[in-house]
């Protein structure tokens, strides 16, 4: 049958099963918006900036693990879409994005709303395509598909001409793919595994170092079930929590620049370290150098093989899937007549409780002032910890990553590597979509939260009852913390003045707005947003200490076990 | 250390602009870079010359190898391997320079390929550092023009890059 390029988008969506597509029409995808309209089989969801579009995409992968997908027009509609790319590329989210361009024949001509998109996108996703012929048109979504979902994850852009989305071509979805030039590794190689395991059981001073891989492949289930068999500490990194249960004894907490006392100094006195889905990042590990100090042997296991031996040198890579690679070690594991010795595990465990008497998180909550700390240890108790939480980026997001102890994985929506301000409602939108009986709240601060304000008007059309805990300082308040830490107390246009009435401003959206200024009325507040308006977005402005600190804090290019403790200020 | 990088990629628009910008966007160091179809028309080859320490031509292979578009990577450098560059070079040629210059190309076996009668054009094959020997044997002032393809490279023997 001879169907349009537009008919074939949507066919090819259809196909791949895809719930939602989150997007904003414009010139050049007129005529797939066309299609759209006469399809009931997905819906869209119009947000009200492209940016918004790709991080509801992304966010609604990463709570799902399906593919997100987003659309947008050319030019202006791509470029504003450029920081949700980047933003989902940077965290390895399987994205789809289809971008309408100006007709072939304009290409290169400076036409109306005409960018190279192809170019612009290029660095900052998996792969990109602009497909000039209708006859390639359903091939290369199939592809764009195939590759954001396998090997390690990422965003995908099909950029399509306006005249091709109306020429018409035979229609057939090819069931498979096969491509020449792309082949992920599932199998890690048995060779290094069994050394792997070996070195683990050697162990005197082991931990188990999680990233966000763990989440990405559904791998947290193998994970604790190595964990536990081993009796190993586990750190999770930021991307990584809710990886491994929070609450559990054998959980360390966050590692890095603001992770836990006790995760810290293990990472840096460990013996066997086995890195599992992480890839060093420099927020993590600290000065390489320092980290270098201490000898110890490093397992890494990453679908990704430029991730090994990239910034840390590695002793045993292994290159693989993680959920086929745990599988695989737990097997040799079991197999093995080799127990870890439990005379120094015992001993390591006194050391890490020890660190951990440090009591690295502890704050003062006042009568008076709100500490931010407070409003996410409430909020956990508000929610029995089995929220959805999504994040902004900035002091709040460290807080919400310290104090909301995560059990389960895909419950932590934050921007990890990108750190980009502003994806904290588009977030917990897409979350939503994805999982439409979940307990959401997006933590965040009174900086991030107008990076999208405007999305307040989405979350009204498809009546989203997001709970939004605006932890107000008034302050950009990382900034001012490091102006405050290095810059010599010089509070460099890091004050945010001239402020909106939340209140107000969630109320003209047909929200529900409130402010909180007292300690005694956080928990009352929590369990009226969450029970009274349940089914509301409620805006709570939370009025917080202007002088809150994120400790513990590893300062930029020191080692991680040159921690700054808030007891030592 | 200097390494000589063949790429087998698609030839598809814009394969090549993946490699570059992957290499400037990781600041990567680039000598040159060759490319052309091979006998497969659907394939391209590249051939980089680039030069860093052995972590960083490591992650130099493993980027490359994460483009979606690129089919294999192999490091020529790393064992025996033959490489040549092409260079045409316009010179003046004229009065007693005119003989001076036709007897250093026949020494570097170059050869003549246009002639007027103030200027040759002279083509040059070898590896890099013969023609630069070239270019610093004879007089600089005479030189009007060089232009150079940059290194290609193969593997000697059994060593093959193909798909």
């Amino acid at each position: 049958m001879q169907l349009t390029g537009a008919e074939i988008v949507i066919r090819c969506l259809q196909e791949e099963k895809v719930e939602y597509v989150f997007g904003y029409p414009g010139g050049s995808v007129l005529y797939i918006y066309d299609e759209l309209f006469k399809q009931d089989k997905f819906k869209h969801v119009l947000v009200r900036h492209e940016q918004a579009a790709v991080h509801a995409a992304d966010a609604y992968s990463r709570s799902s693990n399906k593919t997100g997908v987003a659309m947008v027009t050319s030019g202006p509609g791509v470029t504003n879409a450029v920081t949700g790319i980047a933003t989902a590329h940077m965290d390895s989210i399987p994205l789809v994005i289809i971008s309408g361009q100006v007709p072939t024949a304009y290409i290169g001509q400076d036409a109306f709303q005409e960018c190279d998109t192809v170019g612009i996108t290029r660095p900052c996703v998996k792969h990109n395509f602009l497909v000039k012929d209708v006859k390639d048109l359903a091939i290369t979504l199939k592809k764009a598909f195939y590759i954001a979902r396998t090997g390690r994850p990422g965003p995908v852009l099909v950029d399509i001409p306006k005249d091709v989305s109306n020429q018409k071509c035979e229609f057939e979805y090819p069931k498979t793919i096969t491509m020449r030039s792309y082949n992920p590794v599932v199998k890690g190689h048995s060779g290094q595994i069994k050394k792997a395991a070996q070195m683990l059981l050697e162990a005197k001073r082991p931990i188990i170092y999680a990233g966000g891989g763990v989440i990405l492949s559904d791998a947290a289930e193998k994970l604790v079930k190595l964990a536990r068999s081993l009796g190993y500490p586990v750190t999770n990194t930021l991307m990584g929590l809710g990886g491994y249960p929070g609450t559990d004894r054998q959980s360390l907490g966050m590692l890095g620049m603001h992770g836990t006392y006790e995760a810290n100094m293990a990472m840096q006195h460990c013996d066997v370290l086995i890195a599992v889905g992480a890839r060093f990042d420099d927020r993590v590990i600290g000065n390489p150098a320092h980290f270098a100090e201490i000898p110890r042997k490093i397992i890494h296991i990453d679908i990704d093989p430029s991730s090994i031996s990239k910034r840390v040198k590695v002793d045993v890579p292994i290159v693989g899937n993680l959920p086929d690679v745990l599988d695989d070690l737990q097997k040799l594991l079991e197999a093995s007549a080799g127990v870890p010795d439990p005379k120094a595990l015992a001993a390591w465990w006194k050391q890490i409780d020890e660190w951990r008497g440090k009591k690295s998180l502890k704050y003062k909550q006042g009568k008076e002032i709100i500490m931010p700390q407070y409003v996410v240890e409430k909020l956990y108790e508000v929610t029995g910890g089995d929220a959805f939480i999504t994040s902004d980026v900035g002091q709040h997001q460290m807080w919400a990553a310290q104090y909301y102890k995560f059990d389960k994985p895909r419950r932590w929506i934050n921007s990890g590597g990108l750190g980009t301000m502003g994806v904290g409602l588009p977030y917990a939108m897409g979350v939503r979509f994805a999982n439409p009986k979940a307990t959401v709240a997006c933590i965040t601060g009174e900086g991030s939260i107008q990076m999208n304000i405007q999305e307040l008007s989405t979350a009204k059309q498809f009546r989203l009852p997001i709970k939004i805990i605006n932890l107000n300082n008034r302050y950009l308040g990382m900034v001012r913390q490091w102006q405050q830490m290095f810059h010599g107390n010089r509070y460099s246009e890091s004050y945010v003045d001239a402020l909106p009435d939340f209140v107000k401003l969630a109320e003209s959206y047909g929200h529900v707005g409130m402010k909180i200024e007292r300690p005694a009325d956080v928990e009352p507040a929590l369990r009226e947003a969450f029970t009274k308006h349940k089914n509301d977005l409620v805006f709570m402005d939370f009025l917080t200490d202007q002088t809150a600190n994120v400790y513990p804090m590893v300062a930029a290019g020191k080692g991680l076990s040159e921690m700054i403790l808030a007891e030592e200020l | 250390m200097r390494h000589i990088i063949s790429i087998l990629i698609e030839n598809e628009a814009g394969a090549l602009s993946r490699v570059s910008g992957l290499f400037s966007a990781r600041a990567f160091n680039i000598e040159s870079l060759t490319v052309a179809p091979t006998e497969d028309a659907s394939l391209s080859r590249m051939t980089i010359v680039s030069t860093g320490s052995d972590d960083v031509i490591e992650q130099i292979t493993k980027q490359l190898n994460k483009l979606i578009d690129v089919v294999k990577v192999v490091d020529l450098s790393e064992a025996a391997h033959i490489e040549r560059e092409l260079m045409l070079v316009k010179v003046r040629a004229a009065g007693k320079d005119r003989e001076e210059m036709k007897r250093i190309a026949d020494i570097f076996r170059g050869r003549i390929i246009d002639v007027t009668d103030s200027t040759y054009v002279i083509e040059l094959t070898g590896n890099g550092s013969k023609l630069d020997a070239f270019l610093e044997a004879i007089d600089r002032s005479l030189i009007l023009e060089t232009v150079r393809t940059g290194i290609s490279g193969i593997g000697r023997g059994d060593r093959i890059l193909k798909v």
